[in-house]
C-alpha cells in the first residue's frame, strides 16, 4: 500500500472526526468570574462536561450553578464575601475530571459543585478524599458516588442533591400504599438495567415492610419487545398497581400490550418515564399512570416558579431536572459555607473544609426541589414529585 | 568515513543510561521539592501514558505501514485486565503492579493475535474498517458483559471502580523508556528490517523470502502489547475505568499523534503525544471557549502539516543523542553522521 494513500486516508478520517467533534462541542463559554482578591472572596469550583456526549447535562447543570452564585453575589455574597466560581470542562471523561480537579485545587478552591455524570464524579470523589474537599453533585444518581461499592464505606466529603435510584422504588411503594390505597402490587422489571433492578429491589423491600402484598414479580431482558407472557401472568393475579421501572422506550412497548391482555392495574414508574407520552403511540394507554421525579416545572410553589423565571431570564430556556438539582446543590453548599464563615474560619484550611462538610450533613431547609436533610450515606432525604399522566399530559400531582 | 571517530557501543549505552538516570532523578527531585504541583504531575503522567500509546501505534502505522483504528480497544483490554487483576490479586504494592502491567500487555497481545491474523489479510481501508469494528466490539462487550453473564466483572456502564492507584512518575517514566527501547531495538534488528520492507513494498518483500504474514502479525502484536501496558498504566492512574473512555475518538486521538509526529519516527510520536496532551490544558488555561474547539484546531493543524510536510513533522527522522555527539566530534565530515534510521524510505 502506498504511503501517500495511508496518509490521505488517515487525514480524511481525522478531519471527519474533528468535524464531528466540532459539531457536538457547544459554544457555551465558561468564565472564571471576577479577579481574585483573596480576602474578600471564597473560591468554589464547578466541574461539568461542557463538550462531548454528556455536554447537554453538563451545560444545564453548570448554568444553574452559575446562576445561583451570580444571584448570591448580587445579594451581597456570604457575609459580605463574594463567591468566586471557577468552571472547568471535563469533557465527560474521568481522566480529564481528575486533572481538572487538581487544577481547581491549585487555584485554591475550598469546595466543589459537581461533577455531573457518574464515572467522572466517582473518579474525582476518590481523588478528593485525601484533601477532604467538600463536593456536592446535583446529578450523579448512582449509589457508588457517595458509598465505596467494595468496602461499603461512605465517602464522607461527597454529597448529592438528587435522588439515588433505589430511593424512587421506596417512594413509589409508599405512595401506592398510603396515597392510592393499593393492597396488591405486581412488578415487571428489566434484568438488563441496573436502574430497573435497583428500583425493583427497593420497591419490593418497602412493600413488604408496609404490608403491601406483592402478587407477581416478572422480568424481561433488555432486548425483549414482547411482554405478553409476563403481562398475562400478572393479569391473572389482578393487582391494584403495576410497578414498571424502566425508561420510556420500554414503557411505550409495555403499555399497549398490557391493554391487549386486559390488564387494568394502575401503572407506576420511576423518573425514566419522563418522555413516555411522546414515545407511546396512544397516550390514553398510560392515562392515570404515576411516576416520581426530582423536579416538575408545574409545581406551583413559589421557590420553583421564581427559579423557573430566573433561569429563563438568564439563559432564555426552561430549566430541566439537572438544572434544578444543581441549583439546589450550589445553594446547599453556599449555606454550608456560610456556617463555616460564621465560625470565623479561613477559607481553604482543613478546618474550614471539615466545617463545610459537617454543615452540609446537617442541612435542614427548603430548597427548589423540596425539603432537604441528609442521611448517613450523604444522600438527601427529600420529597419526591409525583407526576400523573392526565389527558395525555404530565401533571403535577403532589410532593410526597 | 574510515577516519571518523566512532563512539563504541558500550559507551553509547552508558551515555543514554546516564541521561535517563539524570532525568529520573531530576524529575523525582522536582516533585518531592514541590516544584511540580499535583496538577502538573497529573498532566505529566497522562503525557507518559499517551507517549506509550502513540509509540506503540507507530509500530503498526509508521513501521508496518498499516492503518489500524482500534488502538483504544487494545488499551481497554489492557486497562481492564490490569484493573480486574489488581482488584482480585492478594498481592499489593509494586509487585502486583508490575505483574498487572505484564499481564495487561500479554492479554492485549493475545487479542492482537486474534484480531491480527484475520485483519492483516486485508489492506488499507479494509484493515482500517475491521480494526475500527474491533475497537467498538471491545467497548460494547465491556459495557454489556456483566448484564449478559450476570456477574460483576467490568462494572458495565457504571465503570470498574476502586482500582488501586499505583501509577507514579517513576513507573510511567520507566515504562516509557522500556517501550521506546524495545521498539527501537526491534526496528533496528533483522525483524525490524523485515517489517520496514513490508511497508515499502509488500510484493517485493515477499519475493525476497520474507514471511509477510508472520512479520505483520508480529508488528501488530508488539503494537497491541504496549497499548495494553499504556491501558494498564491509565487504569491504575485513574482508579476507575469506563468503557466510554476507549471509544473511537480515543483511537483517532492516538492516530493523530502518530501522523502528526511523522509515521515511522519515534521522536515524532513522542513529541506529538507530548504536545497534543498538553495543548488542551494550555488552551483551557487561556480560555474555555478556545479549548472547546480543540478538535477543530487539531484538524486544521493536521491539514497544515499535511500540506507543508506530508510525512509528518519529523518525517522518518529519529533522534539519536550519540549520533549527534559523534557528529559534533566529527564536525568536518557532517554528511555521514545521522540519518541511520531513515534508510529505505526514499519518497
Amino acid at each position: 500500500m502506498k504511503k501517500s494513500h495511508i496518509l490521505s486516508l488517515a487525514l480524511s478520517i481525522v478531519t471527519c472526526a474533528g468535524l464531528l467533534a466540532g459539531c457536538t462541542s457547544n459554544t457555551s463559554s465558561a468564565s472564571s468570574s471576577q479577579e481574585a482578591s483573596s480576602a474578600d472572596t471564597i473560591k468554589v469550583g464547578i466541574l461539568a462536561p461542557l463538550t462531548g456526549d454528556a455536554a447537554q447535562y453538563g451545560i444545564a447543570a453548570s448554568n444553574a450553578a452559575k446562576l445561583y452564585f451570580d444571584q448570591l453575589n448580587e445579594a451581597g455574597g456570604i457575609n459580605g464575601k463574594t463567591v468566586e466560581y471557577i468552571l472547568l470542562d471535563e469533557k465527560g471523561q474521568a481522566a480529564d475530571a481528575v486533572t481538572a480537579y487538581n487544577n481547581l485545587v491549585e487555584q485554591g478552591v475550598t469546595a466543589i459543585v459537581g461533577d455531573v455524570t457518574t464515572a467522572p464524579t466517582v473518579a474525582v470523589a476518590v481523588e478528593s478524599a485525601s484533601a477532604n474537599m467538600p463536593m456536592i453533585t446535583g446529578t450523579a444518581t448512582a449509589s457508588t458516588v457517595t458509598v465505596d461499592p467494595d468496602t461499603g464505606a461512605v465517602r464522607s466529603n461527597v454529597f448529592r442533591s438528587c435522588f439515588i435510584d433505589p430511593f424512587q422504588g421506596e417512594k413509589m411503594a409508599a405512595f401506592a400504599f398510603e396515597k392510592l390505597g393499593a393492597q396488591t402490587a405486581a412488578v415487571l422489571f428489566n434484568t438488563g438495567l441496573d436502574y430497573s433492578v435497583g428500583l425493583k429491589d427497593a420497591f419490593v423491600a418497602k412493600a413488604e415492610e408496609l404490608g403491601l402484598e406483592i402478587v407477581a414479580v416478572e422480568s424481561y431482558s433488555n432486548s425483549d419487545v414482547d411482554f405478553k407472557g409476563q403481562l398475562t401472568n400478572i393479569s391473572t393475579k389482578t393487582p391494584d398497581v403495576l410497578f414498571c421501572p424502566d425508561y420510556y422506550q420500554k414503557v411505550a412497548l409495555i403499555a399497549p400490550q398490557a391493554s391487549e391482555v386486559g390488564l387494568t392495574a394502575t401503572f407506576l414508574g420511576g423518573d425514566g418515564w419522563d418522555g413516555s407520552i411522546e414515545a407511546i403511540t396512544d397516550a390514553a394507554l398510560i392515562e392515570g399512570a404515576y411516576y416520581c421525579s426530582g423536579f416538575s416545572a408545574d409545581d406551583t410553589s413559589e421557590a420553583v416558579q421564581t427559579f423557573l423565571s430566573d433561569y429563563n431570564t438568564a439563559y432564555g430556556e426552561a430549566p430541566n431536572m439537572f438544572s434544578a438539582t444543581t441549583y439546589d446543590a450550589a445553594a446547599i453548599l453556599c449555606d454550608a459555607l456560610k456556617v463555616a464563615e460564621d465560625a470565623g474560619l479561613t477559607a481553604g484550611t482543613d478546618e474550614y473544609k471539615a466545617a463545610v462538610i459537617e454543615a452540609i450533613g446537617n442541612t435542614d431547609g427548603e430548597y427548589v426541589t423540596g425539603h432537604f436533610t441528609y442521611d448517613d450515606n450523604n444522600n438527601p432525604v427529600k420529597d419526591a414529585i409525583i407526576i400523573q399522566i392526565v389527558d395525555g399530559k404530565y401533571t403535577f400531582n403532589c410532593k410526597f | 568515513m574510515n577516519q571518523e571517530k566512532q563512539i563504541p557501543m558500550p559507551v553509547r549505552y552508558l551515555i543514554n543510561i546516564a541521561l535517563l538516570a539524570i532525568c529520573l532523578v531530576a524529575g523525582n527531585l522536582l516533585i518531592s521539592g514541590g516544584f511540580i504541583s499535583s496538577y502538573y504531575q497529573k498532566i505529566l503522567l497522562q503525557v507518559g501514558i499517551y507517549i506509550i500509546a502513540a509509540v506503540s501505534l507507530n509500530v503498526a502505522t509508521g513501521y508496518l505501514g498499516q492503518l489500524p483504528l482500534g488502538h483504544a480497544g487494545f488499551m481497554a483490554v489492557g486497562g481492564y485486565t490490569a484493573g480486574i487483576f489488581l482488584k482480585a490479586c492478594p498481592l499489593t504494592g509494586i509487585p502486583a503492579f508490575i505483574l498487572s502491567l505484564v499481564l495487561a500487555g500479554i492479554v492485549a497481545g493475545i487479542f492482537g493475535i486474534i484480531i491480527g491474523i484475520p485483519a492483516l489479510r486485508l489492506k488499507g481501508d479494509y484493515l482500517a474498517i475491521i480494526t475500527l469494528g474491533f475497537g467498538e466490539i471491545i467497548r460494547v462487550i465491556l459495557l454489556n458483559i456483566d448484564n449478559v453473564l450476570g456477574f460483576k466483572l467490568t462494572g458495565g456502564a457504571g465503570g470498574l471502580m476502586g482500582i488501586p492507584k499505583y501509577t507514579s512518575f517513576n513507573s510511567v517514566f520507566l515504562c516509557v523508556v522500556i517501550t521506546c527501547f524495545v521498539i527501537h531495538t526491534l526496528i533496528k534488528s533483522r525483524h525490524g528490517r523485515a517489517i520496514l520492507s513490508i511497508r515499502e513494498n509488500e510484493i517485493a518483500a515477499e519475493s525476497c523470502g520474507i514471511n509477510t504474514t508472520y512479520y505483520k502479525t508480529m508488528a501488530f502484536v508488539v503494537s497491541a502489547f504496549f497499548a495494553g501496558v499504556s491501558g494498564a498504566l491509565f487504569a491504575s492512574y485513574l482508579g476507575i475505568l469506563v468503557p466510554g473512555d476507549f471509544g473511537f475518538m480515543k483511537s483517532i486521538e492516538i492516530l493523530v499523534m502518530v501522523v502528526l509526529g511523522g509515521m515511522g519516527s519515534m521522536i515524532g510520536s513522542v513529541i506529538a503525544a507530548t504536545v497534543l496532551t498538553i495543548v488542551p490544558f494550555l488552551l483551557q488555561s487561556i480560555s474555555q471557549t478556545v479549548a472547546d474547539y480543540r478538535m477543530v484546531i487539531y484538524s486544521v493543524l493536521l491539514i497544515v502539516v499535511m500540506i507543508f510536510k506530508p510525512s509528518g513533522l519529523m518525517g522518518t527522522y529519529d533522534f539519536s543523542l550519540t549520533s549527534l555527539i559523534q557528529r559534533l566530534i566529527n564536525l568536518p565530515s557532517v554528511h555521514e553522521g545521522v540519518a541511520k534510521k531513515g534508510d529505505g524510505r526514499n519518497e
